[in-house]
């Protein structure tokens, strides 16, 4: 059987190394599916698995259970993934994050009522570690969801003496393993330690994403999605299988990987994005606005696009808000047809996860080469006629560059103030989900069209049938 | 196995994963973690273990009940809807 885990861990690599670009990925997809076929069959044929086959008492077989449990499981998540909408995939995903994390958590907890003395050392430790870390990433992910959903509110909530209690936790949680592991101390001691130390995993992976602001959930579904990983890692150190640990490595690297892409995007450590609840900053950097943004009816806004020989869309998460990616289509092939340039210039932290502006603008059917990123468009930004930005704000604040006193000083920006004329589309007046003023509102060759994204697009390109 | 046999497995495929991971382009990013969300449910395969062999009790038994439900849920939820979500992308010009 060991054979066929291997040929699983084949199939995971080669999958993951075809999604390297979008003409293989799903070719990926559908080997890494093969993979995890195939290592699922392979349970049902080791030696003590198929010694628990019972044709007396049904109840008492495993398989029966075991069965019956996929069938649930694949049926919810098959009618899941038909009905959730492109833009809910952030909240999906954190819960995915949030059900590996506790499956393997459970694991380690059912092992630990298998050798409730913890007298294999090393095995000991690794169903400590599981139970962290796969705790911790379930309630955090679950915390996550809340917040993406809304039904949390989405800004950084931050108390007095967090860190404390954070390191509180966490040395109970280490307590709570070195009691479990260490030899001499009696069984009931021992089972109120991993009890203890599964009740404040959970409570740990509340507290340690509620200071997080919603502006930075890229951040922490990535980082989520690396713990969910490193916890099949440690559940596989228990049960001595490596195809455990290979695909749970994989899925680790992966989310550390979009976790540094994330933090170097903003420009900021991981230390500081997890401890300094940004988005709960309500000072801002600068008291009066110089002037007043100047505003363009969408009639007028029609008329400079029309003259206009290249267009870029900048979006934002503001766009999946209002669902526009498809009026935005519309109106990129009505400047198309009227013989514009178009390109959309995503930057990596737009939206609520890495790549959710990809998927939106795909699911509208814009075609995969027109989306550029941050480095591939910022060089040709003085050459375009018009930039739109969509429900995008910090990402294209100038102060980013210009203004050391600006807390996002440093961050890399799309250079939408360099194109001839930017279009700012904008719900209202007010600020940013940051709170920081942006300049780019106020520069002479920024135009606000204000009102609801999707009803100003589409207007826009009614214009253009209309003329 | 011996444990630092499996420590060796884990650093190799970490490197492995890193290499992999960092040539997957910005675009396919969301693709990427839910792909990755089912592969996680690979934890299936700990938890068929102990609910098939009985191993650990009832409440084991539970437990690992909930853990194949919760992992299946990923693993089919999450390759299918990275199919949905790749089968969005297309190159300029591809219709349906």
């Amino acid at each position: 059987m060991v054979i066929a885990y291997i040929i699983a861990c084949v199939f995971f690599i080669v999958g993951i190394k075809k999604l390297n670009h979008p003409n293989t990925a799903r070719q990926g997809n559908m080997l890494s599916a093969f993979g995890m076929l195939i290592a699922v069959v392979a349970v049902f044929f080791e030696s003590e698995v198929t010694a628990s086959w019972n044709t007396s008492n049904w109840v008492q077989n495993g398989y029966l259970w075991c069965f019956l449990a996929i069938a649930i499981g694949s049926a919810i998540g098959l009618v899941w993934s038909k009905k959730v909408k492109m833009t809910g995939m952030p909240e999906l995903v954190a819960i995915y994050n949030g059900f590996g994390g506790l499956a393997s958590a459970l694991v380690a907890f059912s092992q630990f009522l298998k050798d409730p003395d913890g007298s294999n050392m090393s095995e000991a430790i690794a169903i400590g570690l599981t139970i962290f870390i796969g705790s911790m990433a379930f309630s955090g992910s679950m915390l996550a969801f809340g917040k993406l959903s809304e039904r949390i509110t989405g800004r950084a909530i931050v108390f007095k003496g967090q860190k404390a209690i954070n390191l509180v936790f966490v040395l109970a949680c280490v307590a709570g393993m070195i009691i479990y592991v260490i030899p001499g101390i009696d069984t009931g001691t021992k089972f109120l330690a991993i009890v203890m130390l599964t009740a404040i995993s959970l409570i740990f992976g509340v507290t340690f994403v509620l200071p997080i602001g919603g502006g930075d959930m890229p951040v922490v579904i990535s980082l989520m999605n690396s713990l969910s990983g490193l916890a099949v890692v440690s559940a596989g150190f228990i049960i001595s299988n490596t195809v455990l640990i290979v695909s749970g490595s994989l899925v680790g690297a992966s989310g550390i990987i979009l976790t540094l892409i994330m933090c170097k995007a903003m420009n900021r450590s991981i230390g500081n994005l997890l401890f300094s609840g940004f988005g709960a900053t309500d000072a801002v950097s600068k008291g009066g606005p110089q002037s007043e943004p100047k505003a363009v009816s969408t009639e007028d806004a029609y008329l400079i696009l029309e003259a206009a020989g290249s267009v870029v869309f900048i979006p934002g998460y503001g766009m999946a808000v209002a669902q526009a990616q498809h009026v935005v289509k519309e109106l990129a092939e009505k400047l198309e047809e009227n013989g514009a340039e178009v390109s959309f210039a995503v930057h990596p932290v737009a939206g609520r996860m890495p790549g959710h502006m990809n998927v939106l603008l795909a699911e509208a059917d814009v075609p995969y080469e027109q989306l550029k990123t941050m480095e591939e468009i910022n060089p040709s930004m003085p050459t375009q006629d018009v930039a739109i930005v969509i429900g995008a704000n910090d990402v294209v604040n100038p102060a980013a560059e210009t203004d050391e006193a600006s807390p996002i000083y440093g961050m890399p920006i799309i250079k939408a103030h360099e194109a001839r004329t930017v279009f700012v589309l904008k719900r209202g007046k007010g600020r940013g989900f940051s709170g920081i003023d942006n300049e780019l509102f106020y520069m002479q060759n920024t135009l606000m069209v204000y009102g609801d994204a999707k009803a100003t697009i589409s207007s826009l390109a009614g214009e253009f049938t209309a003329n | 196995m011996d444990i630092i046999l499996l420590l060796f497995i884990f650093v190799i495929a970490a490197f492995l994963g890193k290499e992999l991971i960092s040539k997957v382009p910005s675009q396919l990013h969301t693709p990427l973690m839910a792909a990755t969300n089912a592969i996680s449910g690979i934890a299936i395969v700990g938890a068929l273990f102990v609910c098939a062999t009985y191993a650990t009790g009832e409440l084991g038994m539970i437990l690992s009940f909930i853990a194949i439900i919760l992992a299946a849920i990923n693993i089919v939820g999450g390759y299918s809807v990275t199919e949905r979500m790749l089968g969005m992308f297309r190159k300029k010009g591809d219709k349906e």
